[in-house]
């Protein structure tokens, strides 16, 4: 009798795994990694009524945890969203399929000036998916002048009310142009310094910090933070003591784009979809969400008025004159790496 | 003999997932080159050099067993306590009361770690009871205090599990037989029922102190990131940066303090020759 019964859940059990894999065969799948945090997730549920695919979503936190992941293979994405310098760095090591641009005819709808850029001249490779700068958000209640300098994040009357990026090389672009390098400084001499200025800082920091930051800001748990300029949008949204600001030395410019990498399962899904989150509509209700700021100008008009004229969503020419895009730093990153190594080690 | 055979299934399945895993440690470790590409790999003690020949690495290491140290020796001084005192009930009640120790270890050990940032945050809750008091918020999270008070409050009951199981196993005529011959409570528990109890204390050291030395969810989240422990160092080489030689090397050393402390804590149970309790 006990046998039976042993039989007879092992039956049931077999039945039901199969049964559960055979759910997941039905539709097409699209696997999707984005930044945290980056998408309305509405706009993916919208994209898989209209198409019939199923997306599988997942989320990395810095551009480096991305790379890492592509790399060492055992997982295959059909789309990812690396910024600029790290498309730089997958082209170049051969990491991404090209773009079939008769799939996408969305892709005219992008604005001319996020064409032809630096990092993929031709626009073979990618499609712009957001841009923004890295700035100072800080709240009004907690800090009593108005900040305008990343010197102001080494000032010791903030000690343990500042936040800084859990990223390499945001971070350490922050230390470089406060001490008026290039944000893309080949220099070992320059970055050296970069890393004597940071470890300076830690005593005043009190947590580095990935998405956690909004929160922590939000909440009032800290009072000056380092964030990219759509997070500061919806972090303003919640709170609005807080306040962003480009530092008078300059900042980084950043563009995040959509990529289809080579080992990709679902090219066809992946170009819908880089078309479909290009379409205006699209475009504008997902940025809108999130905060970011889209690259595409019928999108951008779809906005309302007051975030059109956001001048941390959508700053003039002139507001981003003193800005920096950044280069992938190819052989050099090595130093990058211990640098950083040596920042988060430092007691 | 006829159980020979018995065992093949366990030993394939420690080789493929321990015996192998820990061979590639070793080859990536003394080896250097791209990572993901095995024709470029020499043989090299580069990483090892690198870590030794840093200040800023052995600080870190001298750091992560400084801490777990520490929160061992914690949960020894609140664990023992708590396991004698529940060994000293009636079955019935001592059952309910281990479990009642065992349901928090039901829920996610990562979630558990976020429960603390909301409760020791400048806006937490503890702060805002001190506040409401009209004092100054305390700065409570990220530093030290916070990591250890994760790796205590995490950690605990892997202290108190084995030394209760030793407590309970303990021959009750040995203390009858302390008690007829004289020994008062204090001296029945120093001469008979401590010593017996050694072996769940040391298992309880080595299970505490091993995840502790190792963690890096704790020291990210309470401790904000701000000074690596070594695991960070390691999670960091293989998230981040994508060096596998050089994680791998630091794998290497840290699993040889593990061991140096196994070795010492396993020794001391064959001396003691206890009953039950070791883990192995």
């Amino acid at each position: 009798m006990k046998k039976v019964k042993s039989i007879a859940l092992l039956l049931v059990i077999l039945l039901i795994s199969i049964s559960l894999a055979a759910c997941g065969e039905d539709k097409p799948k699209l696997n999707v990694y984005n930044w945290g945090d980056y998408i309305d997730m509405d706009v993916l549920d919208q994209f898989e009524d209209e198409f019939g695919i199923e997306v599988v979503y997942d989320t990395f936190a810095t551009n480096e945890d991305l790379y890492v992941k592509l790399k060492q293979g055992g997982s295959s994405y059909d789309v990812i969203f690396p910024s600029e310098y790290m498309i730089e760095r997958m082209v170049r090591e051969d990491l991404l399929e090209k773009i079939d641009k008769a799939n996408i005819p969305n892709f005219d709808k992008i604005g001319e000036q996020f064409l032809g850029l630096e990092y993929d001249p031709n626009n073979e490779y990618s499609v712009p998916y957001m841009w923004g700068t890295v700035g100072i958000i800080y709240n009004k209640t907690m800090v009593n002048e108005p900040l305008d300098s990343w010197a102001d994040l080494w000032n010791e009357q903030y000690a343990g009310q500042i936040v800084m990026l859990k990223s390499q090389r945001d971070t350490l672009a922050v230390a470089l142009k406060k001490l008026g390098y290039s944000l893309n400084s080949r220099n070992e001499k320059e970055l050296e310094e970069a890393k004597a200025e940071l470890i300076k800082q830690k005593p005043l920091v009190l947590a580095y910090m990935g998405d956690e930051i909004k929160d922590a800001l939000i909440s009032g748990e800290a009072a000056i933070g380092v964030v990219w300029s759509g997070d500061a949008v919806a972090m303003i949204r919640e709170n609005p003591d807080l306040a962003y600001v480009i530092p008078k030395e300059g900042t980084n410019l950043w563009f995040d784009a959509m990529v289809i990498p080579k080992n990709a399962q679902n090219k066809e899904a992946a170009e819908k979809f880089i078309n479909f989150m290009t379409r205006p509509d699209i475009a504008a209700k997902n940025a809108d969400y999130i905060g970011y700021s889209s690259p595409v100008p019928e999108a951008v008009k779809l906005l309302p008025e007051e975030v059109q004229n956001d001048p941390v969503s959508y700053p003039t020419a002139e507001e981003i004159e003193n800005t920096e895009v950044f280069k992938d730093p190819a052989d050099i990153i090595q130093v990058y790496d211990r640098i950083w190594t040596e920042i988060t080690s430092e007691e | 003999m006829k159980f020979k055979r018995f065992t093949i299934p366990y030993i394939l399945w420690l080789s493929l997932f321990i015996v192998i895993p820990l061979l590639l440690i070793v080859f990536y470790a003394l080896s250097s080159g791209d990572s993901q590409n095995f024709s470029t790999f020499e043989f090299s003690f580069a990483s090892l050099e690198r870590f030794f020949s840093s200040p800023v690495y052995i600080k870190v290491l001298i750091r992560s067993v400084r801490l777990a140290v520490v929160s061992t020796v914690i949960c020894l001084i609140l664990g023992y306590p708590i396991a004698y005192i529940i060994s000293k009930e009636n079955p019935k009640k001592r059952n309910v009361l281990i479990l009642m120790f065992v349901i928090p270890m039901w829920m996610n050990f990562l979630l558990r770690t976020y429960a603390w940032l909301t409760l020791l945050g400048k806006s937490g809750i503890i702060n805002s009871i001190i506040m409401k008091l009209g004092f100054q918020p305390l700065e409570l999270l990220y530093n030290d205090t916070a990591i250890l008070l994760g790796m205590v409050y995490n950690f605990l009951p892997f202290m108190v599990l084995p030394i209760f199981s030793v407590l309970t196993k303990i021959d009750f005529k040995l203390i009858e037989a302390a008690e007829d011959l004289g020994a008062n409570k204090i001296t029945t528990f120093r001469r008979v029922v401590f010593p017996l109890s050694l072996p769940g204390v040391m298992t309880g050291i080595s299970m505490v102190f091993i995840p502790a030395v190792s963690t890096f969810v704790i020291s990210d989240l309470l401790g904000g990131s701000k000074a690596s422990l070594i695991g960070n160092l390691i999670e960091q080489q293989f998230r981040y940066t994508g060096d596998w030689h050089f994680g791998s090397a630091m794998s290497i050393i840290l699993m040889v303090f593990i061991l140096i402390t196994m070795a010492l804590t396993s020794k001391f149970d064959k001396e003691k020759e206890g009953e039950g309790g070791g883990l192995w």
